[in-house]
């Protein structure tokens, strides 16, 4: 992904000097290894902060919600299927947006960066196929494609689907990936072992709701979490209310998934719930051949009725 | 104070023989990091850890704990009568606490322990609890321990002080209780005269790479730092999720929660987080704090101006790092302390760190 940083401020530069937005959404460096952070450029001077990377996994859609300002947005592939998403549930509007694409190659995993390198992480560079770990007893060098983010690891939509500006050539697209293995794995269990699955996934979570905050879907004026007449589940760490704050999230992005991992790679404790997520992600395209985000012409599967839907739950 | 040498060959005989007198507490590998956890029968505490991931609080300050209990049931004669529930006060053990994490005992306690108003729930797990600290010699690249008012040997908060020395252990015991549990677990020889520890302190304390300044927050007026433009980029990345106040060592506040379930209800206390909308929410709807560049401005208005000014005992803060190295979007508190520290025209301080 070299040159995309340079492009990139080639871009807000010049769409913050012409006047055509009033603010560019980013990333800056971080303060850490393989962390960036969520920025915000809006004059032309700054935009020598902006930057590209292979740790740019929070979706920048999440910073878009209910804004007024003409905003140009970096967006990769998964971020821009949810800006379709969220043009499709009014939550911005086309018109305010001037979508920067980078067609992506991946992020890469940093809790999977840290559990092999030996002892702390101290720097992370990366060339187009390469990412080389310093840690303080040396280096080490891993291939890109083996240390990917699990969700990109499985991504077949590289290229941003809407764009206005394209900072590289689109890449190419993954081809004969199994994106569902892993579900179809728990699918295949018996209840009881499904159960025993699910508890253990779900026992360490603090309940920081960093999973639901950082996933662009959420953005409900107030969360049913946080609802309190009624109140619908309690606070504690009771294992029944984890598993219904984490069941019920899941179920709210039906059909509205794009598995851009943003929730799993904001988790303070290392819990895939991509996992409940993608079990509905995979249903949606199963059952009514939909993938969210694809397109701004068509409406979500649970969002229509078609009479060709499959009724065979209906029983 | 008497420093001890426990040899390692005799650690595991030793955490036997306090099984029967204290319950135990202490890092234990997980999947991928440390946490602090009860150790049943026969487990040994694994000291070869960096950091945990969470802190160490909720030893003192659980999660979620139930306060009372109560019946709805009118056939009962208590019924709608609230009824302590029976907590277990035994002595306990903890060991592996980080210096850091035991400064911010000290710090919380400033909160939960006061003239005025004293916490039981806090006050009598604190009791009840010997902190045997292990001192850091590998600490992370994210510590600022050495300018967050403690360090790596630092023994405020806690009984015992030990540091790893090869093929031993070196327990400096700082108080009775820390004095009561060696004997407990048969651990007495002398390290004799020695400034081994000294040394290894000093060692340490220079592999701290990171550091703030704060010596210019009490000076600084708090409606202009309250007012200030920065606080818009320094909140824009945030999610409101409770990452930073619930890995925190030194975050203290909590929400009060009735459940009920059927006839039987329990009142209970939780963790809660400033970062949440709904912390501040009054039961009019109104929210004084409804945006997130508020909350965000809260957190580290507390942490680094209101809790200096009112206790003038230096930041809220004990350089753990954590919030570094879990918030989802890198927010800093270095860089949020550096910006606060060194804001307006008045900090001769910040002109002579540039």
């Amino acid at each position: 992904m070299s040159g995309y940083t340079d492009k990139i401020r080639e871009i807000s530069q010049r769409l913050l000097k012409d006047c055509s937005v009033e603010m560019i959404i980013g990333f800056r460096k971080g303060t850490q290894p393989m962390m960036n952070e969520p920025f915000v450029v809006r004059s032309a001077e700054d935009v020598d902060q902006l930057i590209w990377d292979s740790n740019c996994g929070i979706n920048l859609t999440n910073y878009l919600t209910n804004r007024t300002e003409k905003i140009g947005i970096i967006a990769k592939g998964c971020d821009s299927r949810n800006i379709v998403t969220h043009i499709l549930e009014n939550k911005i509007k086309r018109d305010q947006l001037v979508i920067i694409g980078v067609p992506c190659r991946g992020m890469i995993d940093r809790r999977r960066i840290a559990m092999l390198a030996e002892g702390e992480v101290l720097a992370v560079t990366e060339t187009d196929d390469a990412i080389v770990v310093k840690t303080g007893t040396g280096e080490n060098e891993y291939k890109k494609s083996d240390v990917l983010q699990q969700n990109c690891k499985v991504c077949v939509h590289r290229n941003p689907v809407i764009h206005d500006e394209l900072v590289a050539e689109p890449v190419e697209e993954q081809q004969d990936i199994d994106r569902y293995a892993d579900v179809r794995d728990i699918e295949a269990r018996k209840p009881e072992e499904k159960w025993a699955f699910f508890d253990e996934l779900l026992a360490p979570c603090i309940r920081c709701y960093a999973c639901k905050n950082a996933c662009p879907l959420c953005y409900c004026p107030t969360c049913f979490v946080d609802e309190a007449k009624p109140q619908w589940l309690g606070k504690s760490q009771d294992p029944m209310d984890i598993r219904t704050f984490h069941f019920l999230r899941a179920y709210h992005c039906a059909g509205r998934c794009t598995d851009c991992g943003a929730c799993e790679r904001a988790c303070p404790v290392g819990i895939n719930m991509r996992l409940l997520t993608k079990k509905l992600e995979k249903d949606c395209l199963d059952q009514y051949g939909w993938e969210a985000g694809m397109s701004l012409d068509s409406r979500p599967a649970l969002d229509i009725y078609r009479p060709d839907d499959p009724e065979a739950f209906i029983k | 104070m008497k420093v001890i040498k426990i040899d390692k060959k005799d650690w595991a005989k030793g955490i036997k023989a306090l099984h029967k007198a204290y319950g135990l507490i202490g890092p234990v590998k997980e999947k991928e990091y440390f946490t602090f956890q009860v150790l049943s029968g026969g487990t040994i505490p694994d000291l070869e850890f960096r950091n945990t991931r969470l802190s160490p609080k909720a030893v003192v300050f659980p999660q979620s704990e139930d306060m009372f209990e109560y019946s709805l049931d009118d056939s009962r004669e208590d019924h709608h009568l609230l009824k302590e529930v029976e907590k277990d006060y035994s002595p306990r053990v903890v060991f592996g606490i980080r210096p850091c994490d035991a400064k911010a005992l000290e710090l919380v306690k400033m909160n939960f322990d006061t003239d005025e108003y004293k916490d039981p729930y806090w006050l009598n797990l604190y009791e009840a609890t010997t902190f045997v600290g292990m001192a850091c010699d590998s600490p992370c690249s994210t510590c600022f321990c050495t300018t967050a008012g403690t360090g790596p040997y630092h023994e405020e908060g806690l009984d015992v002080l030990m540091a790893d020395n090869g093929d031993s252990y070196l327990a400096k015991l700082l108080t009775d209780k820390g004095e009561k549990l060696a004997t407990s677990a048969g651990w007495a020889d002398s390290a004799g005269k020695s400034d081994v520890l000294a040394a290894k302190k000093t060692a340490a304390e220079a592999k701290i790479v990171s550091t703030v300044s704060t010596e210019a927050l009490s000076g600084k007026d708090a409606l202009e730092l309250y007012n200030a433009d920065f606080w818009e980029d320094v909140s824009f990345a945030c999610i409101n999720c409770g990452t930073c106040t619930y890995v925190c060592p030194t975050c203290w506040c909590f929400d009060i929660q009735d459940e009920v379930h059927g006839k039987s209800g329990k009142r209970m206390r939780t963790w809660d987080s400033c970062m949440f909308p709904i912390f501040t929410v009054h039961t009019t709807g109104h929210n004084p704090r409804a945006t997130k560049l508020q909350r965000v401005r809260q957190r580290f208005m507390h942490k680094l101006k209101y809790f200096v000014d009112k206790y003038d005992k230096g930041i809220m803060c004990v350089g753990c790092g954590r919030c570094v190295r879990q918030c989802p979007v890198n927010i800093d508190i270095r860089r949020v302390c550096e910006t606060m520290n060194s804001f307006g025209s008045d900090n001769t301080c910040a002109v002579q760190s540039s």
